[in-house]
């Protein structure tokens, strides 16, 4: 009987525990999300688009009970331990042997069951929120398409073809403009993850799936592939460009534009001869040899391959080889000598052209911008 | 109960032939004789799958690391995933299982002796298929091809296009043998415990460590046989132009998935169980007190394994399910976590009012509690779909399940090595080094797995062999390797401890724990025909009522 009520007062005891706890975990989480400073531009915890920021709400929630659990238990514990160790000047009699208590059983197995169910209820709610949320007419229109080891972001209404770095308009919160994005793969499973706009949605062939955000906040969101899609499942990495809708419209306009070939400018080649010479080489380099097997440059006779990304306008992007490297004219010619130097295991293979071909080459791409 | 006059040690001449040796212990059919070849061959295993975690950790060391290439990193991963679940979470369970139920339960060996021979060399054989392939995958023309696609082997990488060779056919193949092994295994526990039980031992007085181990068999046959299925689909996708997961012919990626996760989360239960079973043991004997609470114990554990079946689809909350889907497995997953909570309730009320002593069997229990309820609240974290939605395919869910896994069950049982020791071996484990070995180990577990959390809140996805610097990632990742050292030297300390202590360790006599379970009431190491008498019995702890004959346990139970 003792034994029942001992158990009993010091779990109410707890319950004090419990409400501190509360009182001390959402100040820490808070300071730990601070969204002006987040601890890394990936933090789950610093959300910036409607989608994470309900999975962030939901998620101070579960850590807030769940710690609170573990107090309460951890308390009674160490109590434990602590209190019916062993004495040093023991008597050696076993101590009173308690075999069961139904009342404490029941007490123990009731009060998890409705913490189950608060936890399930706010799950649920937060699942239909996100899951449920059907386009509003202004909404922008994506498919991404996962490839071995890059992203094909294709805007259908617009006709626009990109990879791996996503432009879409901040939404305003009064008159959003959410981007509703279809996900699908053309090989294995990859996965899409910016974790300060959603949470991440699998792409699996054969299996269409969707999802959406809405930045209320312009800059540059980081991500990358979150399922193992094979050996350079690494460097399969995102950048999410968030632009006010003008610097939006603008961009789409450009990228609406087929390739058009202006004069490089001189300091890039450093090449005798007459540069354009040189990019018209370059030009024949690349539509006479494999690149047009799996690149497409619009405006090109012949190149409209889609295995590779789309290089219509290439210049416009920061990044090459799915964000593995900064795009200079020095790593675009490294990518196209020896792609495993940046990226081993990726599917573009070495070309083996000679350095004049390889800088010409170097120099057309140089030209699409 | 006597057996003193035919001890089984002394009875046999110490210098025969190693030919007569090797071939008794190859041919054999003893339970005991099988439980510790599981258990050896496990423990081999065991560092080499360490071997390959450390390798994994040395290339995460910093960002952009070229310690091994992206190939050797994701063979690393898929052999050190398959290897510490198959080859030896599973067969230190089988071992354990196999050594202690015929004892514990008054038989002299289990239903089925020969099934449970062929049961084992199933499963040595799997193991060895595995690491055949780095011999063989690409026939003998090349160097080592082990397979990388990942212990949870996603369509359609699996397919030919995307893994030629044959890397994946040994993975695949090895699955299967050592799976027919493990259903042997469980129709033999199964049979052992429902058939083989003493005179007096009702289903209601046997030990707890039965009763799990009984629904883990029932949990090996109704999981195992769902892999085993999708393993030969995969075969014939492979070599007979089938298209179950062939998604360019319409097949779906997705049914793999949830073959292998109706396998894949009740496997955690397969595993977690029998290291409840363990601290079921054990918590009680160095607290001193009967467990609290055993009816509810029991119906706690074959409720998890009735829950168990319906969650498998918490892996899969990513891949783009109704949110009716969603709803109903994170009702189901987050509702395991009560008898679970029951459990761990009932483990703290065994402790409480005893006279807890700190042996190491006791110390690592007193860890298994603490770190299992902390994977447990993280589990439960997410089985928040949304919550998963950010934490799914991320390092928060690598230390999740390690956590799981080495915090709970690897603790559990290492500290039934601790307990059993002496009745296997006839020996004492040195009490220093097993403390030794424990902080050793607690040190580098919480160094590696506490710390393994915070990249997964900052966006490190798993099986990435390397990332990108500035993104708050890296002083996280020194810790965790840093851990990883701990650990190795835990376990060095450990496994010398085995061979010093099997030599040089003191006698144990029949019962050095002074506990209550039949096991301890023969001599140690039992003979070959365990009890020379079939004991009878009256109640849960049959040598509480030997020892206290004025208040036994039967007038209560």
């Amino acid at each position: 009987m003792s034994e029942r009520s001992r158990i009993v007062g010091s779990a109410l005891g707890n319950l004090r525990i419990l409400c501190l706890l509360l009182l001390i975990i959402c100040p820490v989480s808070a300071a730990f999300a601070h969204p002006a400073e987040p601890l890394s531009p990936t933090n789950i915890f610093a959300p910036a688009s409607t989608p994470a920021d309900s999975i962030f709400g939901l998620s101070l929630f579960v850590l807030a009970v769940t710690a609170a659990v573990f107090v309460t238990v951890f308390t009674l514990l160490v109590y434990a331990v602590v209190k019916y160790r062993r004495k040093a000047g023991d008597d050696g009699h076993e101590p009173p042997q308690v075999y069961g208590s139904n009342q404490v059983e029941l007490a123990w197995t009731v009060i998890p069951v409705l913490i189950v169910g608060a936890l399930f209820l706010a799950t649920a709610r937060v699942i239909a929120d996100i899951q449920a949320a059907a386009p509003p007419p202004n909404s922008i229109e994506v498919v991404a398409v996962g490839h071995q080891y890059w992203w094909e972001f294709r805007y259908p209404g617009l006709k626009v073809v990109t990879a791996n770095e996503l432009h879409v308009p901040a939404s305003d919160p009064a008159h959003p403009t959410p981007t509703f994005i279809k996900l699908l793969s053309a090989d294995t499973d990859h996965s899409f993850w910016v974790p300060r706009l959603a949470g991440k949605t699998d792409l699996i062939p054969n299996h269409p799936n969707s999802m959406w955000i809405d930045p209320h906040e312009t800059g540059l969101y980081l991500g990358q592939c979150a399922q193992y899609c094979g050996t350079q499942h690494a460097k399969m990495l995102l950048r999410v460009y968030v632009q006010t809708r003008e610097e939006f419209d603008r961009w789409i306009q450009a990228q609406q534009q087929p390739a058009h070939v202006s004069p490089p400018q001189q300091a890039k080649t450093g090449l005798a001869g007459d540069p354009a010479d040189t990019v018209a080489q370059g030009r024949r380099v690349f539509e006479k040899t494999a690149c047009i097997n799996c690149h497409a440059v619009a405006g090109s006779a012949n190149a409209d391959g889609r295995f590779g990304p789309d290089l219509t306008h290439l210049m416009s992007r920061d990044t090459i080889a799915a964000g593995a490297a900064p795009n200079t004219p020095e790593n675009l010619r490294l990518w196209i000598k020896d792609p495993s130097a940046i990226k081993p295991g990726s599917l573009m293979p070495a070309m083996g052209l000679n350095d004049q071909d390889l800088n010409a080459l170097t120099a057309y791409l140089e030209t699409l911008r | 109960m006597s057996s003193d006059s035919i001890a089984w040690p002394a009875a046999q001449p110490l210098s025969r032939p190693l030919t007569d040796r090797v071939h008794e212990w190859v041919t054999t059919v003893d339970h005991k004789r099988l439980g510790i070849m599981y258990i050896v061959y496990a423990l081999c295993l065991l560092v080499i799958g360490g071997i390959e975690a450390t390798i994994m950790r040395i290339q995460l060391i910093r960002p952009h690391n070229d310690f091994v290439s992206p190939q050797v990193f994701n063979r690393m991963f898929t052999m050190h995933g398959t290897t510490m679940i198959f080859f030896v979470a599973m067969p230190l369970v089988f071992g354990f299982a196999n050594y202690l139920i015929p004892l514990m339960i008054g038989a002299r060996d289990m239903a089925f002796p020969r099934l449970n021979a062929f049961s084992f060399w199933l499963m040595a054989f799997g193991g060895l298929l595995l690491y055949f392939s780095l011999l063989g995958a690409n026939g003998l023309y090349g160097a080592g091809n082990a397979p990388d696609v990942g212990w949870w082997a996603y369509a359609p990488l699996t397919a030919l296009p995307f893994s030629p060779g044959h890397s994946t056919d040994y993975w695949t193949l090895s699955l299967l043998v050592s799976g027919f092994g493990s259903m042997g295994t469980a129709i033999n526990i199964i049979a052992t415990v429902i058939c083989m039980r003493c005179p007096g031992m009702t289903l209601a007085k046997m030990p707890l460590f039965a009763w799990l181990n009984l629904v883990m068999g029932v949990l090996v046959l109704e999981v195992i046989s769902p892999l085993t299925a999708a393993q030969l689909m995969l075969l014939i996708d492979r070599y007979l132009g089938g298209h179950f997961f062939d998604t360019q012919a319409g097949g779906s990626a997705v049914i793999w998935m949830h073959f292998f996760w109706v396998f894949g989360h009740p496997e955690v239960y397969v595993l977690v169980i029998p290291a409840f079973a363990c601290v079921s043991e054990i918590v009680p004997v160095f607290s001193r007190k009967a467990i609290f609470g055993y009816p509810i114990m029991v119906a706690a554990t074959v409720c998890i394994g009735f829950i168990s079946m319906s969650v498998w689809a918490h892996h899969m909350f990513t891949v783009g399910m109704s949110p009716q889907g969603n709803g109903f497995f994170v009702l189901s997953t987050m509702a395991i976590a009560v008898p679970t909570g029951i459990k761990i309730f009932n483990w703290l009320a065994t402790m409480w009012g005893g006279k807890i002593e700190f042996k190491t069997p006791m110390l690592f229990c007193i860890a298994f509690l603490f770190q299992f309820l902390i994977a447990g609240l993280t589990g439960v974290i997410q089985a928040s779909a949304p919550v998963d939605w950010q934490l799914a395919y991320s390092y928060f869910v690598v230390a999740h399940f390690h956590y799981v896994i080495v915090g709970g069950i690897l603790f559990a049982l290492f500290g039934a090595f601790h307990y059993w020791y002496p009745k296997i071996t006839g020996r004492m484990l040195s009490e220093t080094l097993g403390q030794l070995h424990f902080w050793l180990f607690f040190i580098g577990f919480h160094l590696t797995f506490d710390f393994m959390h915070i990249p997964g809140l900052l966006g490190m996805p798993r099986r990435i062999y390397t990332y990108e610097p500035g993104r708050g990632w890296e002083i996280w990742n020194l810790l965790v390797t840093i851990g990883v050292f701990f650990q190795a030297a835990g376990v060095l300390v450990f496994v010398g401890n085995l061979v010093w202590s099997y030599f040089g360790g003191k006698y144990a006599g029949r019962d050095p724990w002074d506990a209550w379970t039949l096991e301890w009431s023969t001599s140690s190491p039992p003979p070959a025909y365990n009890f020379a008498a079939i004991p009878t019995v009256r109640s849960r702890r049959p040598l509480w009522d030997l020892k206290h004959p004025d208040d036994p346990d039967w007038k209560y139970e």
